[in-house]
């Protein structure tokens, strides 16, 4: 590690002052009013781990700030945001990536609660849950001849809960006029694994149709009905080889298996799931920390038009003071540079929801103040 | 024997029993390394199980469910409530019933690699099946999840229509990602594995046996089925407790090829998981010790099985031994 350090260190000194002057970190910031300190190309190496939903975001966006920034390293391991969060508060790791901010309560069995865990490894300072990367989860579907199918809350609660059981159920067909829906068996496809995206979908229903779903949200799938397959691409890989099939998948997944993707109308009219229309869920959740501790309470029954509520909202948590400060530029610059329209932009061609300029700002302000 | 040296041990004392107290220092050192060797092997294993135990025990003290007999997984919960029967019962059936497809055929194709084929074609072919052990198991695993199981739906549903009544092969709950499927693929993957072992016993087979059965005037099957079978049963029988030693612990394939079923059915064409399956498709989520502390206690349970199938194939082993010749 060291080695590798010093190498970059001096492949910088070489050739590093004179191709670095338009980094991203100052040219494309939004709204950071003190984003100056990640404008020259920064060195060192910060390693991250966690949530498997922000993988495909960090690898792409690591391999631009690295091409950007030469002398820097950056790694990310997508443990699970368990995981993620044990290695955080254990110091193995710079930040955590999760999918769900730090717990504030302890959990059963353990002494203390994930906050004050990352409280005593920040050496005193609060963590930062900071939310950089939005996932919309998908409710992708295989019903051979329905290119469109508009779903609402309530519908994809008894689907899910196995109340609903045909395609051509008249439920079904009452909000898909004009479609002609199969005679066939839906089969029901979920996540067996503990997932965050899981947990999110789960709260989407509980929010969203609480009179059909009546189970806690978890990590675990709850419903008795269907199987469940391995991570979202063993759900992508059920759907798309029964017909029939249903599920709920990272929207990347979806795209990349060419499953069908429902439309959700929770009251406003249906909505086409898009980056931008995902990316609206998360302007509109309410502030659930305080000061710069952003963590997020989505609005999972909004009614808005043009809003897509179904997001898995995934935060980097950082300590606001008290790491290495050998790794504080590095990470900070990798941070500012997530956090800019740019890069947000690019993430929505794989599969990402753009955060809306709103949200980037705060999480701008936030970055900007870690020391 | 005399050495050519003439400075053998064994010639200054012909009894034997004192080799101990003249033994010179080579003697010693590598006395001392192999007995070092082996007290290693058993302070590994001594120190695996104090883990898993010491790990395991708050979690269990703490569970408010029967750990043996009932079927619920919230080990996060408060308190926590997990039981192993379901994967008790998936890892073991998965498990036989791989072997039930897999050491016929291995036994079948060593007699014919060591019996019936010229050695010309043995050769290539027993490196062909040696070259299949060494296949990786993610590799199976993709391979049964995106190829074979295209296949397998069928043969499922009809051996269902056929033999539904038995519980074992209810199709009520069928699925493609069954418990079948999975077996299928992990017969593939110990096949070679109790084929090269089998054959390396069969062909040990004493030619005075064989000569002797021919000469009584039996026909090929039955030199094998008097003369080899049951000179190779043992050793067929332990590299079949080495097949089922990798199948019992088998994780990745296992974890891409079977999905789960929200409610437990005793059918093959159902799905499930394994001790290994749920362990490491949970890893990534342990954020507490009593949570983590359920797993291993799962862990230990594959542990003790595994050992159990192990001592078992030993008795085994060491009984046939006395009843050969």
């Amino acid at each position: 590690m060291g080695g590798i350090a010093l190498v970059g260190a001096l492949a910088l000194a070489a050739c590093g002052s004179d191709n670095n002057s338009g980094s991203a970190g100052s040219s494309t910031s939004t709204g950071a009013a003190g984003g100056s300190s990640s404008s020259a190309a920064v060195t060192g190496t910060i390693n991250g781990e966690g949530s498997t939903a922000q993988k495909n975001a960090l690898d792409e966006a690591i391999a631009d700030f690295t091409g950007e920034n030469s002398g820097a390293q950056v790694n990310y391991n997508a443990t699970g945001s368990g995981a993620g969060i044990t290695s955080f508060n254990g110091g193995q790791a710079d930040w955590a990536g999760s999918d769900s901010a730090l717990k504030t309560e302890p959990a059963e069995g353990a002494s203390s609660s994930e906050t004050a865990a990352a409280k005593k490894r920040c050496a005193g300072n609060d963590a930062w849950n900071l939310p950089l990367v939005a996932g919309p989860i998908a409710v992708g579907y295989n019903a051979p001849g329905v290119d469109k199918l508009v779903l609402t809350p309530q519908l994809v609660a008894q689907i899910f809960q196995g109340k609903i059981t045909r395609w051509n159920d008249p439920a079904i067909a009452k909000v898909n006029a004009g479609v002609t829906l199969p005679n066939q068996k839906i089969t029901v496809f979920y996540r067996s694994d503990e997932s965050g995206t899981t947990e999110n979908f789960e709260k989407y229903l509980a929010g969203a149709a609480p009179q059909d779903y009546t189970a806690t949200p978890s990590k675990k799938w709850s419903g008795t009905t269907g199987q469940g397959a391995a991570k979202s691409a063993g759900v992508a890989q059920g759907i798309k080889s029964t017909a029939g099939g249903i599920g709920y998948v990272e929207w990347s997944n979806a795209k990349d298996n060419n499953l069908g993707v429902a439309q959700i109308d929770n009251g406003g009219g249906p909505v086409q799931l898009t980056a931008e229309s995902a990316g609206k869920a998360v302007a509109a959740a309410k502030a659930d920390g305080t000061g710069n501790d952003l963590r997020l309470k989505l609005d999972y029954a909004t009614k808005t038009a043009g809003v897509y509520p179904i997001v898995l909202v995934t935060y980097e948590i950082v300590c606001s003071k008290g790491l290495d400060a050998a790794k504080l530029p590095v990470l900070k610059s990798f941070l500012t540079y997530l956090a800019t329209a740019d890069t947000q932009k690019k993430l929505a061609d794989i599969g990402y929801a753009t955060l809306p300029e709103s949200v980037l700002t705060k999480v701008n302000t936030a970055i900007n103040t870690i020391s | 024997m005399s050495s050519i040296t003439g400075r053998s041990e064994l010639d200054a004392a012909p009894s034997g029993d004192l080799a101990g107290s003249t033994s010179r220092r080579g003697d010693r050192i590598f006395a001392g390394l192999s007995v070092g060797s082996g007290a290693i092997v058993v302070a590994l294993i001594a120190a695996v199980a104090v883990f898993l135990l010491a790990r395991a025990i708050p979690s269990l003290t703490d569970n408010s469910a029967n750990f043996l007999t009932d079927r619920v997984w919230n080990p996060g919960g408060s308190p926590p409530q997990f039981g192993i029967p379901d994967l008790l019962w998936v890892t073991v059936i998965s498990s036989i019933v791989a072997m039930v497809i897999s050491v016929p055929v291995s036994v079948g194709v060593a007699l014919f690699l060591t019996q019936y084929a010229p050695p010309r074609l043995a050769r290539p072919f027993a490196a062909a099946i040696d070259l299949l052990a060494a296949v990786p198991s993610i590799v199976y695993g993709l391979w049964g999840a995106y190829i074979v199981l295209n296949y397998l739906n069928s043969i499922q549903s009809a051996i269902g229509r056929v033999f539904g009544w038995i519980p074992l092969f209810h199709n009520d709950q069928a699925i493609p990602n069954s418990i079948f499927a999975g077996s299928v693929i992990l017969a593939v993957m110990i096949l070679p594995i109790v084929t090269a072992l089998s054959r390396e016993v069969f062909t040990q087979t004493p030619a005075a046996h064989k000569e002797a059965a021919l000469a009584l005037g039996a026909t090929r099957w039955e030199v094998i089925r008097t003369a080899v079978l049951p000179f190779g049963r043992p050793g067929v029988i332990s590299a079949s407790m080495l097949g089922l030693g990798r199948a019992l612990g088998e994780t990745i394939a296992v974890l891409f090829i079977i999905n789960t079923v929200p409610t437990f059915s005793w059918s093959i064409f159902s799905g499930g998981e394994t001790f290994a399956s749920r362990i490491a498709r949970d890893a990534g989520e342990f954020d507490t010790p009593q949570k983590t502390g359920a797993y291993i206690a799962a862990g230990l349970v594959l542990f003790v099985l595994t050992f159990a199938v192990n001592a078992i194939a030993r008795v085994v082993i060491e009984r046939r031994k006395d009843f050969r010749e």
